[in-house]
């Protein structure tokens, strides 16, 4: 560790070339991917064969061996990339490992198998940012998640971290605020609130404790970028959230994180404990007088609490349940004090912000969203991953020329955006550029940023369904239209997924909808319907196929399917008698076999282990 | 004061009985035990001065907590939006299926509770199985049958 406690803003820059100057540029860096997506598919085994192989090949001194936080392109995980030159390999196994070390490492060959190779050109990238992926991609928030140890504070502050603190320490929080407000940062976490303005509100609040928190209670499904952040670069949370407690006039604060994920609490953890040691949090922070300190608490598993009132009374230790916001938490929130709670990516972007200047930021984007946005690209898409870009990108952009298509040559469908409080977006409507206003105008939202692309084979109703399901069960009770319009909408979509719709219905759930919109306490009600009416108003035809025909066009109500053994394509082989729980499949040997609909529940087995397509499904 | 409260205690005071930590006491005390028993509750609300019906409340409100003991082996099936359009729901069907118990359930023996997870962050592996700490990517109720196998042959 580093012996030095940052007394002034002139240590921090003596510290910061005191590091600079014991790193090699030269030196070989080895970093492993050590995101989630990557830990899935074995990482942590990846990183130990690299220890153990550059210790056994007396290479430990000579090679620097880093596990970083997420690369994004989880598709193509474990990655690992060679530095200095900067070398990408991808899908790396443990058998993988002294091939690299011999090849790479000690002789500057390359393993050509382990290369990135374009899937329409065949082209091969050396490069991480040569593949198409990340060609299109402005990764300001996470570019430092590949190459620095989030473990490690001279990572961070090898590459300008805190540096930014330091700026904001010499002026004043009024300056401050105007810089994040003349920025255009609007809040990450879903509502888009201008940061600057929220930040003013509390600082203004009367009071003489105030608090910071960080909102890192990431519950939308199919989201991870906050995780990531967290995860690959705590540090740059934490000066965000001092920088913001500097200009607010707060002393404390609060990163409420989820319990599901355990590396994140780890790695910001480790990060405030190194901060304090350095002197770069708790009394006087590099000796400018000015105190801050954080506290870590884990969520209970409740998505409700991603709603700023509820995590603050799970915060004081009771149910995570939200209050009517007529009273702003900006003049009564956390024991009833002045609380400013933004999002990890918003805390994430005020360093970056203080340090290029206002103007540079308020250059990125479009006229009402600036900077960059993390999306979570998930579902039927090529490229599955972590994508950063500028706001204004067109869906068609990032979906197809960043995230590579729809896999299986199938039909782009929908794109779903915004989480349980999103809606779904039709083909249609591609071309859309991605900023606040625009996504909201076409019935979905921003939210955290999660992006599920749907194809041919997504049943729009059931995804309705699925949402709706979501947020019942995430519902927290206090209010009637959402406890009790998200249970009847439950009902109905079920009925109509399971051949019990009627045209009626459609009538009937819109109008809940509005009634959940207007009539509901706090942002998890009002939203909620968005999933519906925006199924409703692009996908109208797939409701009608249910209720009027019986039919899910898509193949996914399993109500409304039925499946059969085509006798001219079964070659009798068994494999699906063999497989079916309910012994539904009869048939001898080398002759054709026979489906009893009576005894099948629908679980689509035979279907998906047949290799002669002869089991139909209709 | 037995064992079992002399625990609590150390936990209890890793965070100087402050109500606000009521939700990190819980958790420390569920990964003791792998559940929150009855009497650890009441204790707690004593020792925090609380209401025990305050305690009640979060320990039901949020759903990382359990009243009732937890199997050996802990299977999360990912719900989350990817896992979803992907197929998750045919693989929760068929574990519900193999192990006779319902998402939330625990078998009668003790071995395996089954339960569902709103997304954990995998995405790129959907449908993901989390079985203990693995990960299972790519899930598909074919593969459901050689999951349970492997875990029964280790018992």
């Amino acid at each position: 560790m580093i012996e030095l406690v940052v007394t002034s803003i002139n240590e921090l820059e003596s510290l910061r070339g005191q590091i600079q100057a014991e790193m090699d540029p030269d030196m070989t860096r080895i970093t492993v991917c050590g995101g989630t997506g990557c830990h899935a598919l074995g990482c942590t085994e990846v990183a130990s064969a690299f220890e153990e192989s550059l210790k056994s090949g007396g290479l430990a001194d000579k090679v620097d061996l880093v596990i970083t936080g997420c690369h994004g392109f989880c598709e193509r995980g474990p990655i690992v990339i060679i530095y200095p030159q900067g070398i990408f390999y991808q899908k790396v196994t443990p058998d993988d490992v002294d091939e690299i070390i011999y090849t790479t490492v000690e002789n500057s060959g390359i393993v050509e198998r382990l290369q990135y190779k374009d899937p329409v050109t065949n082209e091969v990238k050396v490069h991480e940012e040569d593949i198409p992926f990340y060609h299109k991609q402005k990764r300001l928030i996470l570019g430092n998640n590949t190459s620095i140890d989030p473990a490690n504070i001279k990572d961070y502050i090898a590459v300008g971290g805190y540096s930014a603190l330091a700026k904001v320490l010499g002026s004043k929080p009024g300056a401050v605020i105007d810089e994040v407000k003349k920025s255009g940062l609007r809040g990450r976490g879903g509502g888009g609130f201008p940061t600057g303005l929220k930040w003013e509100s509390t600082r203004n609040a009367s009071g003489d404790i105030k608090y910071v928190i960080c909102n890192a209670d990431e519950g939308d499904p199919g989201a991870y970028m906050d995780r990531s952040i967290l995860e690959g670069n705590p540090h740059s949370v934490l000066e965000g959230m001092i920088i913001g407690a500097y200009a607010i006039g707060a002393n404390e604060g609060y990163i409420y994180v989820r319990n599901e994920y355990p590396l994140a609490v780890a790695n910001i953890t480790t990060a405030i404990w190194q901060a304090r040691e350095n002197g770069l949090l708790g009394d006087n922070i590099m000796g400018s007088g000015f105190g801050f300190d954080v506290k870590v608490n884990r969520g209970g598993g409740a998505f409700v609490c991603g709603e700023s009132t509820a995590l603050m009374a799970s915060l004081e230790g009771k149910p995570g349940e939200p209050r009517a916001k007529y009273i702003h938490t900006s003049d009564k929130g956390l024991w009833d004090r002045p609380s400013n709670l933004n999002n990890v990516e918003t805390w994430a972007n005020i360093p970056l912000i203080i340090n290029n200047g206002a103007d540079w930021y308020s250059a990125i984007g479009t006229e009402s969203s600036k900077g960059t946005k993390v999306f979570s690209l998930v579902g039927k898409i090529n490229n599955t991953g972590l994508v950063e870009v500028p706001m204004g990108m067109t869906l068609r952009e990032i979906i197809f020329d960043i995230g590579g298509g729809i896999p299986g040559g199938k039909a782009f469908k929908a794109v779903q955006t915004g989480g349980p409080s999103g809606g779904c977006i039709p083909e249609s409507l591609i071309d859309l550029p991605v900023d606040y206003d625009r996504l909201t105008e076409v019935g979905s939202m921003m939210g955290s940023g999660g992006m599920i692309v749907m194809d041919e084979d997504t049943c729009m109703v059931d995804v309705a369904r699925y949402f709706i399901n979501f947020l019942m069960e995430e519902s927290c009770g206090k209010c009637v239209p959402c406890r009790e319009g998200l249970l009847r909408m439950g009902e109905i979509l079920t009925d109509i997924t399971e051949g019990r719709g009627q045209m009626e219905d459609l009538d009937l759930i819109q109008d809940l909808s509005e009634v959940l919109r207007d009539a509901s306490l706090c942002g998890l009600g009002q939203t909620a319907p968005n999933p519906v009416m925006s199924t409703l108003k692009y996908f109208r035809d797939e409701y009608e196929a249910h209720i009027k025909d019986h039919k899910c066009p898509a193949g996914v109500c399993s109500e409304l399917i039925t499946y059969s053994i085509d006798a001219g394509n079964c070659t009798g082989c068994g494999l699906c008698l063999k497989k079916c729980p309910t012994e539904a499949i009869t048939g001898e040997t080398k002759q054709p076999h026979v489906l009893d609909a009576g005894k099948c529940i629908k679980c689509g087995i035979c279907y998906d282990v047949c290799k002669f397509d002869a089991v139909i499904k209709e | 004061m037995t064992a079992n409260e002399s625990k609590v205690d150390s936990i209890i005071d890793e965070y100087n009985a402050e109500p606000g930590s009521l939700i990190s006491i819980l958790q420390d005390i569920q990964a003791e035990h792998n559940y929150l028993p009855e009497e650890s509750l009441e204790y707690v609300a004593n020792r925090l001065d609380i209401p025990r019906v305050q305690v009640f409340g979060v320990a039901t409100f949020f759903k990382a907590f359990s009243l009732k003991p937890k199997g050996k082996q802990q299977i999360h099936v990912c719900m989350g939006t990817a896992c979803h359009v992907r197929g998750s729901k045919k693989v929760l069907e068929e574990l519900e299926r193999k192990l006779e118990i319902k998402a939330g359930d625990t078998t009668d023996d003790g071995e395996f509770t089954l339960e569902t997870v709103n997304c954990v962050g995998a995405c790129a592996l959907g449908p993901v199985v989390i079985e203990n700490e693995e990960y299972h990517g790519q899930m598909t109720p074919i593969k459901v049958e050689s999951l349970l196998n492997g875990k029964k042959t280790e018992r």
